[in-house]
């Protein structure tokens, strides 16, 4: 017998048959979801940028920026840092990096070498949608955000919400994102020797 | 990896641990605070407590389903599951498909599963070389071809791996390399992708966070995206014997957040190391189950408790540790009875039941203490009796820390019979 038949032979007859017992599998599928508080949809951003800037390790730069001020906003963010190459998603809007003057964006496509990647000064890109409650923002490789590891090997993220992309609880982020693509959660920035900066930029309409 | 020396019993190495400095519980009070201060804020707590606590019972209930249904998962979504019966089969299969890639070099993101197999030192039997990616330097991370990591869930309905990740040095090495293998334990697979916002919220609050740093999920490849084999080694050694016990599975909810290990008294004093792999109440109950009970050492581990119940107050998918203790307290008792040598404990409990199934008999035995209790008396109890020789043996650790009151000059029955 190989390894996969025995163990799912020792896992069923470990089991056994139905013991008569009411077991949790008799319990509906689906119980009432813990209550979460209902936060207005104006309160998420505020909730949002205040625990993304409590975050562990030092917490998160979050700035606020109206729609017309995004790329002005992105263009001073790398310049306060002295940023001169960033590595951007191919699919990133052209307006975010329109204010970009003395800072060269290199696009993700062909794919960049790891190498390339890790010489940038930063990465800028946005992101699937963001959790209010944690403070959280997920990637999930879709627009607007590239691979994985464009945003985790340059040193610096900036990274992009919209207001209308953040929810207020972890269940509600379930709801939203599906499995065909990795994800990545980033509820802070690295705490140890990585060194690595994360900065968010919401945008509000 | 020096490799963990068991001791005879639980309570030598806690004894070695007891002898030297007293450990600093300040981190741990302040973990604990910051626990309690993550949970408070999250309102319906309890009832998020009880969903994690039914998801993970029924995904055990509907483990062999479950675990087809991720295989075939993984496999759709391009990855390869290997099986292994035991950890030396889990080392094998890992260093195999390191060996089959052509690599002599390999990062492990410790994990409590790669360090139950003893992975390290398996690879560094076979010749390859096994950093950890804390020590690594970064650039040394950037190309880095092979990682071997553990997994915090695992998702039968897409193939999902889920893994926390303390650094983002940890998430590089689940994304940059060309192979991964991830080693997990059967117990970690949940049903459904939605099963994981209960969780990851009771994982992170557990442990002292709104949400973990970093939290990576990815099914089997992507194309363009991250490592281009991904290998899923599901590991029972053990895990199906703790099926097997009605009582003692529950311990295989255990999302490992270790909330238990910072309010146990025990392990406040004793530390990790008398507890071997897996330390704490969590170990206490967990280690025993998956290795048996024959042997001293994890016998005596369920008795590595007050049974106080803070561990299964914190616990965030209510596993009733006490109660797992004693259910396992009462195992070993059970699976030493038939043995030609009795315990002391057995050989007292045997001469005590000898004793008192006659009257008579009784009544001699009840006078004849009452004569020596008052003797032994000093100071309004009875106390110290370690230094009697022949009761050392028996009852020595038992009243080093207690005193028994004195006993009355006058037997209940001899009053009885006196009052007729």
């Amino acid at each position: 017998m190989n390894a996969r038949e025995e163990i799912l032979r020792r896992v069923r007859e470990a089991l056994g048959p139905a013991s008569g017992a009411p077991t949790p599998r008799d319990l509906p599928l689906d119980g009432p979801a813990p209550a979460g508080p209902q936060p207005e949809a104006g309160d998420l951003a505020a909730l949002f940028a205040e625990r993304a800037a409590e975050h562990a390790g030092g917490g998160t730069t979050v700035r606020h920026v109206g729609a017309d001020g995004l790329g002005t906003a992105v263009a001073s963010a790398l310049w306060a840092r002295g940023v001169k190459r960033i590595a951007v998603p191919a699919d990133l809007p052209f307006g975010w990096l329109a204010e970009l003057q003395g800072v060269e964006a290199l696009a993700d496509a062909p794919r960049l070498e790891t190498d390339e990647l890790a010489e940038t000064g930063g990465a800028v890109t946005g992101c699937a949608l963001a959790v209010a409650e944690t403070g959280t923002v997920v990637l999930d490789g879709g627009r607007a955000q590239g691979r994985r590891a464009l945003s985790l090997v340059p040193g610096y993220h900036l990274c992009v919400v919209h207001a209308d992309q953040i929810v207020g609880t972890v269940p509600e982020a379930f709801g939203r994102l599906g499995p065909d693509r990795p994800l990545t959660w980033i509820s802070g920035p690295s705490s140890g020797r990585g060194s690595r900066v994360l900065e968010l930029l919401i945008v509000e309409e | 990896m020096t490799p963990f020396t068991r001791p005879v019993k639980f309570a030598e190495a806690a004894g070695e641990a007891l002898a030297g400095p007293r450990r600093d519980p300040r981190p741990a009070a302040e973990r604990q605070r910051r626990r309690a201060e993550a949970v408070a804020e999250l309102p319906g707590w309890e009832d998020l407590r009880r969903a994690g606590e039914e998801l993970k019972d029924r995904a055990l209930l509907d483990l062999g389903t479950l675990l087809e249904r991720l295989e075939d998962a993984v496999v759709r979504a391009g990855g390869k599951v290997h099986w292994a019966r035991d950890a030396a089969e889990a080392a094998r299969v890992v260093t195999r498909l390191v060996q089959a890639g052509g690599r002599e070099e390999v990062v492990e993101l410790a994990s409590a599963v790669t360090r139950e197999i003893g992975l390290a030192g398996a690879l560094a039997a076979a010749g390859i070389t096994v950093r950890g990616a804390e020590l690594s330097p970064r650039e040394r991370l950037l190309s880095v071809e092979t990682v071997v990591s553990g997994a915090h869930f695992l998702v039968a309905e897409t193939g999902t791996v889920v893994a926390l990740e303390p650094e983002e040095d940890g998430r590089m090495c689940l994304v940059l390399p060309e192979t991964l293998i991830t080693v997990a334990g059967i117990e970690q697979v949940v049903p459904r992708l939605r099963d994981l916002e209960v969780l990851l919220q009771l994982l992170a609050r557990s442990s002292g966070e709104r949400m973990s740093p970093h939290t990576a999920m990815w099914a089997g490849t992507t194309a363009g995206d991250g490592p281009r084999e991904f290998h899923l080694v599901l590991l029972d050694n053990g895990r199906t014997a703790v099926l097997k016990d009605e009582v003692g599975r529950a311990a295989l909810r255990c999302i490992g957040c270790s909330a238990c290990l910072d309010v146990c008294p025990v392990y406040g004093r004793v530390g990790a190391r008398p507890y071997g792999d897996l330390p704490g109440p969590i170990g206490a109950i967990l280690t025993p189950q998956l290795r048996g009970i024959e042997p001293a050492y994890e016998a005596s581990l369920p008795f590595a408790s007050t049974l106080c119940g803070a561990c299964a107050d914190v616990c965030p998918v209510r596993i009733d540790i006490p109660g797992v203790l004693v259910h396992l307290r009462a195992k070993v008792v059970e699976s030493r009875r038939r043995r030609p040598v009795p315990t002391p404990e057995l050989a007292l409990m045997r001469a005590a039941a000898w004793t008192m199934s006659d009257r008579r008999r009784y009544e001699r035995a009840l006078a004849r203490l009452n004569r020596w209790g008052g003797l032994l008396a000093r100071g309004g109890g009875v106390r110290g009796l370690s230094g009697l020789s022949g009761l050392s043996i028996l009852s020595g650790r038992w009243t080093d820390a207690r005193d028994l009151p004195v006993l009355p000059r006058r037997t209940f029955r001899d009053w009885w019979r006196s009052r007729r």
